[in-house]
């Protein structure tokens, strides 16, 4: 069986594990509309009291922005850091193990189901968000297509580092305390939170050195126009390392952990 | 067997079971501490742009993100983590354990666990809030006091019925823990003054999600916004919350068919 196969039978038995939870796929659409939503009206806020911009932000383009953010946080997000203290506490890993295949494979592909599934969903959110902030669409083509590769390797600079986190689990059975740490900084310096232009420059700084802006603020900044060619290909050439760092990361951590798991399996 | 007593039983358990883990306590404080620091951060990258939003003051939001620390403290120390093995307990047929106890199975359920480290954000609050108050120089009188602590205490009644009501929909949904999702990402919009969003939005954070109640209104109550209309509301919302959560958790419970039945 090769590859190729093997996620696509991933493919369809996530699918019809998701249509099995569909209440459960809109409570989750709210936990991600909510943050961009909340800062988007703050700032709209600020921007109308400071006569209708902040920076080179007016209220339309930070519609645009936010929703753009969702969006690509949407497609990027990873959830195996919540999951894998659960895998190793009940032994679920174990069966995972059995598999002659490394268990990263069917939740890369677990991930891409739903995406795909929850995509649909996703869109007309971001569409009706869209009219009720009067977001201000102009991107060119260009950047459209300059996009497509930042968004893919957002997805897997999120997912690999992600995922090597999620090894923490191997080690403590309380992760969580690691996760939202994690999560505080992404908030911060991946621009969800505020456009990074508006942020101070040693954070600004900060941020680019750190993976967390190639997780979203670049392909954001990217579609909205904010970028030079030239940024543009240092963007992704910064988005392939961190794609080997995070590869590099998996394969060490996970080696590791495997070893201490079957030591208190056993 | 008192209430309070149950009340103390369960504190005494979660204290005696995190002092196994007491590395945990500087992992949360860390946690606190980052958390404090993305908030006022926030607060630090908004008012570099404006000086005052929606009509508050940086002091005032100051206080703001004190209270919705503290309040968040609380729920994180025990409605949530209750709740969550509340609906763990459902699904998994284990719940009969608790009802077989001789005692009120509401009660039992709401304070069944206490993740005591989290008193670090209780804490923390507190002081942020006093820091704004101080950084504010307003008097506080009596007055301000008696009102800005009933508003917590209906803050709290409504976040807590809230969380009961979500919780007890476990007994017909499965996976309904995600539910939880919506409140703690909800949650977040309550460090900012709910008067800033669309009215639907304002409408939603005041009724349907009572976020509103728990946060903004107790620190209008403390910076002296807060008019006479709106803290009657909160308190009849409280009573009408706490009433009705009661009411739908027996009819759940009387649902409940258990794991072997």
């Amino acid at each position: 069986m090769n590859l190729g196969s093997i996620y696509r039978a991933q493919l369809k038995t996530t699918m019809a594990v998701q249509l099995q939870y569909r209440v459960s796929a809109i409570i989750w659409l709210i936990g991600l509309v909510i943050p961009p939503l909340v800062y988007l009206v703050v700032w709209r806020t600020v921007a109308e009291a400071g006569g209708g911009s902040v920076g080179s932000y007016d209220t339309a383009e930070f519609a645009t922005y936010y929703i753009i953010v969702m969006v690509v946080n949407h497609l990027a997000f990873i959830w195996h850091m919540w999951e894998y203290d659960y895998r190793i506490r009940e032994g679920v890993l174990s069966g995972l193990l059995l598999r002659p295949l490394h268990p990263i494979h069917a939740d890369i592909a677990e991930n891409l189901s739903y995406k795909a599934l929850t995509t649909l969903v996703v869109i007309p959110a971001a569409i009706l968000m869209s009219v009720l902030f009067k977001a201000d669409w102009n991107v060119s083509l260009t950047n459209a297509l300059f996009f497509i590769p930042a968004m893919i390797m957002a997805f897997f600079v999120q997912f690999f580092l992600g995922w090597a986190l999620a090894m923490a689990a191997f080690w403590t059975t309380r992760i969580n305390a690691i996760n939202r740490m994690y999560f505080l900084g992404k908030l911060f310096l991946s621009g969800q939170m505020a456009p990074l232009a508006l942020l101070p420059p040693a954070l600004q700084t900060a941020a680019s050195i750190s993976p967390y802006r190639w997780m979203i603020s670049f392909p954001v900044e990217l579609l909205l126009g904010n970028l030079m060619l030239r940024e543009i290909w240092i963007g992704l050439a910064v988005q392939v390392l961190w794609i080997g760092i995070g590869l590099l990361a998996v394969k060490f951590v996970w080696r590791a952990g495997i070893r201490r798991y079957s030591a208190f399996g056993a | 067997m008192s209430y309070l007593r149950i009340i103390w039983i369960y504190f005494r358990l979660g204290i005696l079971s995190e002092l196994e883990y007491r590395a945990n306590f500087f992992v949360q404080l860390l946690e606190s501490l980052l958390g404090l620091a993305v908030a006022l951060g926030g607060l630090a990258v908004v008012f570099n742009h404006t000086d005052t939003l929606g009509g508050w003051l940086p002091e005032h939001l100051l206080v703001l993100v004190g209270i919705h620390i503290h309040v968040g403290g609380i729920i994180n120390m025990v409605i949530s983590p209750s709740m969550q093995r509340f609906m763990e307990d459902v699904r998994k047929g284990t719940l009969d354990f608790t009802i077989i106890k001789p005692a009120d199975s509401q009660l039992l359920v709401s304070v069944q666990r206490v993740e005591i480290w989290k008193l670090v954000d209780v804490v923390l609050g507190l002081v942020v809030m006093v820091v704004g108050m101080v950084r504010l120089r307003a008097a506080i009188g009596w007055g301000e006091t008696a009102v800005f602590l009933l508003a917590m205490f209906c803050g709290a009644a409504i976040v807590y019925s809230f969380y009961l009501i979500l919780s007890t929909f476990s007994f017909w949904f499965v996976k309904v823990e995600n539910i939880l999702v919506i409140f703690q990402s909800m949650y977040q919009a309550g460090r900012w003054p709910v008067g800033i969003y669309p009215d639907w939005l304002r409408f939603t954070l005041t009724f349907l999600v009572p976020i509103a109640f728990a946060v903004t209104v107790p620190a209008e109550g403390l910076t002296g916004q807060l008019t006479p209309q709106t803290l009657w509301l909160a308190v009849g919302i409280a009573a009408m919350m706490l009433i009705s959560s009661r009411t739908f958790w027996k009819i759940g419970i009387k649902y409940y068919s258990g794991a072997s039945a």
